[in-house]
């Protein structure tokens, strides 16, 4: 009896208060984040209030956000942006990575490390010379100077991902199917790529987030209002000189959160195992 | 078994598939738009950024070639050197605390307990979601006159007065510590608990019944089978903390009296806002000589595997 109560104290003290305080660290901000959003001014900037509560809740903030700025275009920027980049990263990626992982040839192995290479490059080593690069391209200004600068960071990233996987594929199937007659690039849209899905997936869905939160080359590319994306747009747009709208600001920070945290919560589990995967292979 | 259906979906295109036959040529054909894109905006790019560097380029003129001229002025900028100490202390105790932190929440999510699932989803939001976006809560709950950070503390009676979060020197560099570490655990921790999960049972109860316990247990069992996870993972965390932008950007935009201002938010700075291309290109490329120790260590990390 006396053995099983130390254990169960122990238990508290070695697990579940570090776990609570690491929960409360990782997510106060959010809190704070949501009930900023729900608060009308008066309330929000009340120092004698209850402030870790909210007293009454409002959707005034939203709605001046939806009234008074360009929220909605934001957000399909972003959508757009996001959707579109994934989707190519992703088809050029599984070309890149099934090539890597199954085919012999000459280069093969130096192309897979200029891969791993690139992915590693932090964008804010090249944003100054790829400005002038989408400038002469005439795209300055536009969404399609991210649509077509994100690739160069999700391209590489999708390819090292799915080599990984296309890897635990056993080869004997698509070895079969193609004595059956079917040619490589049909033993590999019908037979690795469906088995690859989990992989596919995870990398599809983590380049879309990592679009949709992409910072620097929105902000050094892209300087008219309507085509800015939502990372950027909310502290560009909504910080007016010296006036901080706090209220606004955490309103339109959360509906930036959301769609990747929803995107996210869905696909939980592939999420969790690619993710696992990707940091074993690393 | 099904190889009849696929014959029958097949016609014979005899031209297509001795094409396809060769293998090499599939390759090439596979890894080729991909190999584009990567030339044309990461090779181009770099070689440009290097002769932009090595010219005295502003906004709106081309410039002239002054070989070296911008990297020497900037080493004996007191700016910029200040600059590479920020960066140094940023980097260095960002990735350290991440990797304490990391390992012991890895240690901790590697116990059952209800709602795990729940838990370890909920702990990987900081990492998900848009950072620019946290780091605009993080800047209000930094706030000079309403810092909810500092109501909770001088509530339960730990502080006597406000602490200046982002208005001393020494309170901004750690306060974008704080937010870049918060952003970064989740990271150390999945991963580093991908690695926990791949130990095999036996060798803890092998050492058991040898005597070992708790922290003796960890220290000359699970530290050195962790060894290559955490070194990928803190290379990673250090050439992109090395290179952040975002945090500091948001939160103090370099200042307060450069305090901390980084690489990147400087290039920024002097690039963008400045016009002074040619010098700000050469700012970015201080970040290339740590990019190619990380790149070097973990080739030569992933090689021994």
């Amino acid at each position: 009896m006396r053995r099983k109560h130390i254990r169960k104290i122990k238990r508290i003290l070695g697990l579940y208060i570090p776990l609570s305080a690491f929960l409360f660290f990782a997510l106060f901000p959010f809190y704070w984040m949501l009930i900023s959003s729900f608060k009308a001014n008066p309330e929000l900037y009340n120092l004698q209030a209850k402030r870790l509560l909210v007293k009454e809740p409002t959707l005034e903030q939203f709605k001046e956000l939806f009234d008074k700025t360009a929220i909605l275009r934001w957000l399909w920027n972003s959508f757009f942006v996001s959707f579109l980049t994934s989707l190519i990263s992703l088809a050029l990626g599984i070309m890149a990575g099934y090539a890597l992982a199954r085919l012999k040839f000459p280069g093969a192995q130096t192309f897979g490390l200029a891969t791993f290479i690139t992915y590693l490059v932090p964008t804010t080593l090249l944003f100054i010379p790829l400005a002038s690069v989408v400038r002469s391209f005439g795209l300055s200004n536009t969404l399609w100077s991210l649509v077509v600068t994100y690739p160069t960071f999700l391209i590489p990233f999708c390819t090292w991902m799915l080599i990984a996987y296309f890897k635990s594929i056993p080869k004997d199937m698509e070895e079969c199917a193609m004595i059956d007659g079917c040619n490589r690039i049909g033993a590999m849209v019908r037979i690795v790529l469906p088995m690859a899905i989990p992989g596919i997936v995870f990398s599809g869905m983590f380049s879309f987030t990592l679009s949709w939160n992409e910072f620097v080359y929105a902000l050094t590319f892209i300087s008219d209002t309507t085509h800015k994306t939502m990372s950027v747009a909310v502290p560009t747009e909504l910080i007016r000189g010296d006036a901080y709208f706090w209220g606004e600001l955490m309103a339109a920070s959360l509906l930036g959160s959301v769609p990747v945290a929803l995107l996210y919560s869905f696909f939980m589990d592939y999420f969790v195992s690619g993710l696992t995967a990707g940091a074993l292979k690393g | 078994m099904r190889s009849v259906g696929w014959r029958e979906r097949l016609p014979a295109r005899p031209w297509l598939n001795r094409f396809i036959k060769h293998e090499a040529l599939t390759g090439y054909t596979l890894i080729s738009p991909g190999l584009f894109f990567m030339l044309l905006l990461l090779a181009y790019p770099f070689l440009l950024a290097v002769s932009i560097s090595l010219s005295d380029r502003v906004l709106g003129e081309p410039g002239k070639f002054i070989w070296i001229g911008n990297f020497t002025k900037l080493l004996q900028d007191t700016f910029f050197l200040q600059t590479v100490r920020n960066s140094f202390i940023y980097t260095i105790s960002t990735v350290s605390l991440k990797l304490l932190l990391g390992l012991i929440l890895a240690v901790l999510l590697n116990h059952e307990f209800p709602y795990r699932n729940l838990v370890r989803g909920a702990l990987l939001l900081p990492w998900i979601v848009p950072t620019s976006l946290s780091v605009l809560t993080w800047l209000w709950m930094f706030d000079s006159l309403f810092s909810i950070i500092n109501y909770v503390l001088l509530g339960l009676g730990l502080i006597s007065k406000k602490i200046p979060w982002l208005g001393n020197p020494f309170w901004a560099m750690v306060s974008v510590i704080i937010v870049n570490t918060w952003r970064g655990v989740p990271f150390f921790a999945v991963s580093i608990l991908a690695g926990l999960m791949t130990i095999p049972r036996e060798l803890y109860e092998a050492s058991e019944v040898d005597g070992a316990r708790g922290f003796r247990k960890f220290w000359h069992i699970t530290l050195p089978l962790l060894q290559p996870v955490i070194a990928v993972v803190v290379l990673f965390s250090t050439i992109w903390t090395f290179a952040d932008f975002q945090i500091v950007y948001i939160l103090t935009h370099g200042g307060p009296l450069n305090a901390t201002q980084i690489f990147a938010t400087m290039a920024y700075d002097v690039a963008l806002v400045a016009g002074r291309i040619g010098e700000g290109s050469a700012i970015s490329l201080f970040l290339f000589p740590a990019l190619l120790v990380v790149i070097i260590l973990m080739l030569r990390y992933l090689r021994r595997d």
